[in-house]
């Protein structure tokens, strides 16, 4: 029998405005604008860009104003906002090589047509607090210099080394049509391609410790950065109506290349291999947690043994999901009343008929005693 | 694709560059911005609508490896409109964002751009938005510039 249980709507709508309240925080304290938010929280907003998957940079901010910062929160409302709209077709691949670079480092290769350039990291900072952030105040102007002869032209890393074969090329693009998790579901052994549309939106934190694993012996790649660059792509799109490509605008994006020591197997010789990393606006460590794991999960394709959890497909995707996690994790604080009465009442039929048996006398037998773990 | 944003249209281009480079043009402008321009070049911004301006989505690609197979990346929001003039042009518009007035009037741009007396007027106007942007996008990247590692090397040994 299934049993409904009705009330609680009117301390619903009171804990709503009770939220709206704390949300609001201090009175006296001005209300943060969005547009704050999206200058002055980059990382954050980027961060619930990729996870969302929707590259909207107000939308990003008004989300995590509305989520209190909680970046989950914040990630289930855009992906329930791209959920209302209706999808116009896909962009032309974005050109990376083509990107107007921020910052653009390697760590492999010291010269490089186009050189190292820091942009703003947090790279060589002293990572000690900075007191006077507490205070209102304008930075000093950034240095500037003019630009050399070859920082326009600045080829990918690995358009470089992969002329000499001593790095694998790219898979081809043979024209197939592009998988997307979002229409079907993962079929596993899932196509590489989707595999990289799940970890891009997957959460950073879980990717970032699986990427760890790997470093750590857990399915060793040998990994080295091959290329981190952050700047910013146009996207051209073609409507149907027009039948040529417009300009939609640019986008932030993040690319790391992994490159990675490789013995060779069969008839493939040693070469390196590679993972690849690329997610919305700023992102170094996802990027390059994305290309590690991106890595590990080629372990198959690659001849290499699938036995720790950054090679295997499906505990990592399955998983990798903050929005699916945090929805199977969460709804565990919903009324399970009637469930848990059944429980409840099985438990106390087992406890029961444990009693009845411990007080009957021991039946004679020379059984040996059953194995019990330690706890 | 090379960037249809970089260089404002010139009056030599043939007619598809040109419109495709105003285009992302008024896809680069602020909504103020474009009444300036529809201002500045004696068009008025009435139109019929033959979409009305609507937000939706387009998936982002990007390749494995930067220059491999296409994945999907994610997608981004991107609003679009579609307009009429009373002489018949038709004009279209697809921009980044949610911003459906700025989407209609670069719209009514574009079918103003469809009518050749209208456009050196219309280029002049873009072309100055164009500046701008250049400048900006030149300032940052004398600040990224600066940011260039020079590497020294240091000689060490017994002679």
């Amino acid at each position: 029998m299934y049993v409904a249980v009705k009330g609680g709507e009117a301390a619903i709508d009171n804990a709503h405005r009770l939220l709206a309240e704390v949300r609001r925080g201090d009175p006296a304290v001005p209300e943060l604008t969005v547009a704050q938010i999206r200058e002055q929280m980059r990382l954050l907003v980027d961060r619930v860009m990729t996870e969302g998957s929707l590259y909207d940079p107000d939308l990003a901010a008004l989300a995590l104003k509305q989520a209190r910062g909680d970046v989950v929160e914040a990630v289930f409302l855009v992906r329930a906002y791209r959920t209302t709209l209706p999808r116009f077709g896909a962009t032309e691949p974005v050109d990376t090589g083509a990107m107007t670079l921020a910052r653009r480092i390697s760590a492999t290769f010291k010269d490089l047509p186009g050189g190292q350039v820091l942009g703003p990291t947090f790279d060589y900072t002293h990572r000690l607090v900075d007191f006077g952030l507490a205070d209102a105040g304008s930075p000093d102007p950034a240095a500037e210099a003019e630009p050399e002869a070859d920082a326009a032209a600045c080829p990918r890393v690995t358009d470089l080394l992969g002329q000499a074969g001593l790095l694998e090329p790219s898979p081809p693009d043979e024209g197939a049509p592009v998988g997307d998790l979002t229409r079907e579901p993962v079929d596993y052994p899932a196509d590489r391609a989707v595999r990289l549309q799940g970890l891009a939106r997957g959460d950073e934190g879980f990717l970032l410790a699986l990427g760890y694993s790997t470093q750590r012996g857990y399915g060793r790649t040998h990994p080295f950065v091959g290329e981190i660059r952050v700047g910013a792509v146009e996207l051209a799109f073609t409507p149907e109506e027009l039948g040529f490509p417009v300009s939609l605008g640019t986008v932030a994006l993040t690319e790391c290349q992994m490159i990675n020591q490789f013995h060779g197997h069969g008839a493939v010789p040693p070469q390196f291999t590679r993972g690849y990393g690329l997610v919305f606006g700023q992102g170094e460590r996802k990027a390059m947690a994305m290309a590690l794991v991106d890595r590990s999960l080629r372990a198959a394709e690659l001849g290499e043994p699938v036995a720790v959890p950054a090679q295997d497909q499906e505990f990592v995707l399955a998983h990798c999901d903050s929005l699916q996690a945090t929805g199977f994790v969460e709804h565990m604080k919903l009324p399970h009343y009637v469930d848990f009465q059944a429980e409840l009442e099985l438990v106390r039929r087992l406890r029961a008929e444990h009693a009845a048996r411990a007080a009957a006398p021991a039946p004679a037998s020379d059984e040996s005693p059953l194995r019990e773990a330690a706890e | 694709m090379p960037s249809a944003s970089q260089t404002p249209p010139e009056p030599g281009m043939p007619d598809l560059a040109a419109r495709r480079q105003a285009m992302a043009w008024a896809g680069a402008a602020t909504a103020d911005e474009l009444r300036d321009v529809l201002a500045q070049a004696g068009a008025l911004p009435e139109a019929e609508n033959l979409r009305a301006p609507e937000t939706g989505l387009v998936m982002v690609r990007g390749r494995i490896g930067g220059d491999g197979r296409a994945f999907n990346a994610g997608e981004a929001t991107v609003t679009r409109a579609a307009v009429r003039l009373p002489g018949g042009e038709i004009g279209f518009a697809y921009h980044l964002g949610r911003d459906r007035a700025r989407a209609r009037l670069a719209a009514i741009l574009d079918a103003h751009w469809q009518r050749p007396e209208a456009r050196p007027a219309l280029a002049a106007a873009l072309a100055e938005i164009a500046g701008r942007r250049a400048d900006a996008a030149q300032q940052a990247a004398r600040k990224a510039a600066a940011t260039r590692v020079t590497f020294f090397t240091l000689a060490r040994g017994e002679d």
